[in-house]
């Protein structure tokens, strides 16, 4: 089970430094620690992650549906190489089952690479970085008087000529870089978010999408490569016996040539798209919101984009590959030197402390800000739209069976994110209830941010279940 | 001479004042820069091109880690052609790229930070957001805050999230 996540964390543990970690505990020798096995980062990972291997391996929580996935491929193609190839390499070329154990050899390995690998998670701000980081906030809002008054938690950044919001993440308690967004399945801020697919069972970033990308490219060349032979061994045969006779000689072969009909479209469909976004050097997570698209206005373009086509696929595919950022199989420090907040002159007043700790205890609340404030619903139905059409059209909507299942692959792997979007629709600052009579002190603004994170607090666990009710309900 | 220190013993006698965080420069795009600005806080410390010097060597580096071209893409196509299992056993150069960050900011450490009282936290350990620069006083020169800073109460808000 090792070849998804091995290679990058062992590497990781050379890089912890000696000079600045170790500084914390120079009283402290190793024969005065009470544990004996000490513990490593995933094993406090604030992130809703699974671990397996010691944490070599990463993966989501839910991890249901990539079962499925890996069911299915590893069903049809060993159906595939047990009823078919035989008859195919007698009767036409041995080549036949080669080519189909490399593509489904690639197949695997991208898969397994991507759902047991870091998509780039980025580590939470250790509790000095957050406490500057609400000083800085502090100055930017010269809040000397109001005491009460909430931050703005936004900053912008020109990125080639664009403007471009970064938002405060409550629960990393940091200014999420440029692209990044917050999985609130995962609750883990990911660098170049494209989405989280539940299909592969993790979400897919920065470090994961080359992979992703390798994977459902080479998953439909396996598709079509195995439906368009199983087609021919059927006909062969039937040349032979006849048609009926032939399907009840290899009744494997009407299986697969079931499961392969009706998840090739969407498979290519995806590849399709995801082939458009990384022309254009897009995420899904963008495209769906229409962050660059025309309709925003004239001046609108993607800062991110090389100008060419073919300089953003090279980026994309073979590009350097950056470096796990969370070190999970490395050591926690005993204790690193921490400064002590309140009295070295960092202000954390009552409103911030009672929203960071109420977004650590919410996790959901998060990602919400930074999808409602500016975003509009409107263009991403009709970006969705696109690979939908290409999707729904070649396909016949079959009653509720398995293969109907890998039909809706495409398809669902990008619902979970746009469901969360809208799901969060209601809970903007302005449109949450706020109760009277509470915080009577505070201006108008504070009221409803306050009111709005101790709304959601109590919504929280029903507006968890309600979206993992949805990805249930995409992945059935 | 109070203000002389090497690495070992400004861990052991010294206590951390505060700390000073060089955030990201965004300007080029996602690719791993730092803002060249020099932090005030440093400025009875370090002589400011020394720190600059720094920073600039760091997005150097930073800048030959990420640069897309010939031997990128080679590397990329090699380990797509064995659909990613080379990883396993070899080193991409962003990794050989932050060993040499690693050593250099260890080296700076030693060589001009320390002594001044300062320290640099290689930006790996801190998901490549910051450069946090620590800042060291004399314990004898300000008693009274040193058991303020070895308390580890002091962040409580943010660092009690981890352990849900």
């Amino acid at each position: 089970m090792t070849p998804g996540g091995g290679s990058g964390p062992m590497k990781d543990c050379e890089y912890s430094q000696i000079s600045t970690h170790s500084s914390s505990s120079p009283m402290e020798s190793p024969h005065k620690k009470k544990k004996s096995v000490p513990k490593r980062k995933w094993e406090v990972f604030p992130g809703r992650n699974k671990f397996f291997c010691n944490g070599r391996i990463m993966m989501a929580r839910q991890t249901g549906v990539f079962y499925l996935t890996l069911v299915l491929i590893l069903v049809t193609s060993g159906l595939f190489f047990a009823f078919d190839c035989p008859y195919l390499s007698e009767k036409i070329t041995p080549a036949i089952p080669a080519i189909g154990g490399i593509l489904f050899f690639f197949v695997m390995g991208t898969l397994l690479r991507t759902s047991f690998s870091d998509p780039g998670v980025l580590p939470r701000a250790t509790p000095d970085e957050a406490a500057d980081l609400e000083r800085q906030i502090d100055i930017a809002n010269g809040s000397s008087s109001g005491g009460y008054r909430p931050p703005p938690r936004t900053k912008e950044v020109i990125i080639n000529g664009q403007t471009v919001k970064l938002k405060y993440c409550f629960t990393c308690k940091i200014f999420r870089p440029p692209r990044a967004s917050h999985c609130s399945l995962c609750d883990n801020c990911v660098e170049r978010f494209d989405h989280h697919c539940p299909w592969v069972g993790n979400c897919v970033g920065k470090r994961n999408y080359r992979f992703f990308y390798m994977f459902i490219l080479s998953l439909s060349f396996l598709t079509v490569f195995i439906f368009a032979f199983v087609i021919t061994h059927v006909i062969l045969r039937s040349q032979q016996t006849g048609f009926l006779n032939a399907l009840k000689d290899s009744p494997a072969s009407v299986l697969e040539a079931v499961v392969c009909f009706f998840s090739v479209w969407s498979i290519v469909g995806l590849s399709g798209f995801h082939t458009y976004l990384i022309s254009s050097n897009q995420t899904t997570n963008e495209d769906i919101k229409g962050s660059w698209s025309n309709k925003r206005g004239k001046e609108n373009y993607n800062p991110y984009s090389y100008g060419n086509i073919f300089t953003n696929c090279c980026a994309a595919l073979c590009g350097p590959l950056s470096p796990s950022l969370i070190d999970r199989r490395g050591f926690i420090q005993p204790d690193t030197p921490q400064l002590a907040g309140p009295s070295n002159g960092i202000t954390m007043y009552g409103a911030t402390q009672s929203q960071s700790n109420m977004a650590a205890a919410t996790p959901l609340l998060q990602s919400e800000p930074s999808i409602n404030s500016e975003e509009l619903p409107l263009p991403g139905k009709t970006s969705i739209s696109g690979p939908c059409a290409t999707l729904t059209l070649g396909q016949p909507t079959p009653p509720s069976s398995m293969p109907n299942l890998t039909s809706d692959s495409g398809l669902t792997d990008i619902i979970p994110l746009k469901e969360e979007h809208e799901g969060h629709q209601f809970l903007t600052p302005e449109e949450a209830p706020s109760p009277p009579g509470m915080l009577p002190s505070g201006s108008p603004i504070t009221h409803s941010h306050t009111m709005h994170v101790l709304s959601l607090a109590s919504q929280d666990s029903l507006h968890e279940d309600s979206v993992r009710g949805l990805v249930k309900l995409s992945s059935v | 001479s109070p203000q002389v220190h090497s690495l070992q013993e400004l861990r052991r006698s010294a206590s951390l004042a505060t700390k000073v965080f060089v955030q990201r420069d965004y300007s080029d795009g996602t690719t791993c820069q730092f803002q060249t600005k020099f932090p005030p806080e440093l400025e009875s410390r370090i002589e400011r091109q020394l720190f600059e010097e720094t920073v600039k060597t760091l997005n150097g580096f930073y800048a030959e880690a990420e640069k897309i071209g010939g031997s990128s893409y080679l590397e990329g196509c090699l380990a797509c052609a064995t659909a990613y299992f080379i990883f396993l056993c070899m080193e991409t150069h962003y990794e050989k790229v932050l060993k040499k960050i690693s050593k250099y900011i260890q080296d700076q450490n030693e060589k001009i930070y320390a002594p001044r009282g300062l320290l640099l936290t290689d930006p790996l350990e801190r998901g490549m957001r910051v450069i946090e620069i620590s800042i060291y006083e004399d314990r004898c020169s300000s008693g009274s805050s040193s058991s303020g800073s070895s308390s580890s109460s002091s962040g409580g808000g943010g660092g009690g999230a981890g352990g849900r």
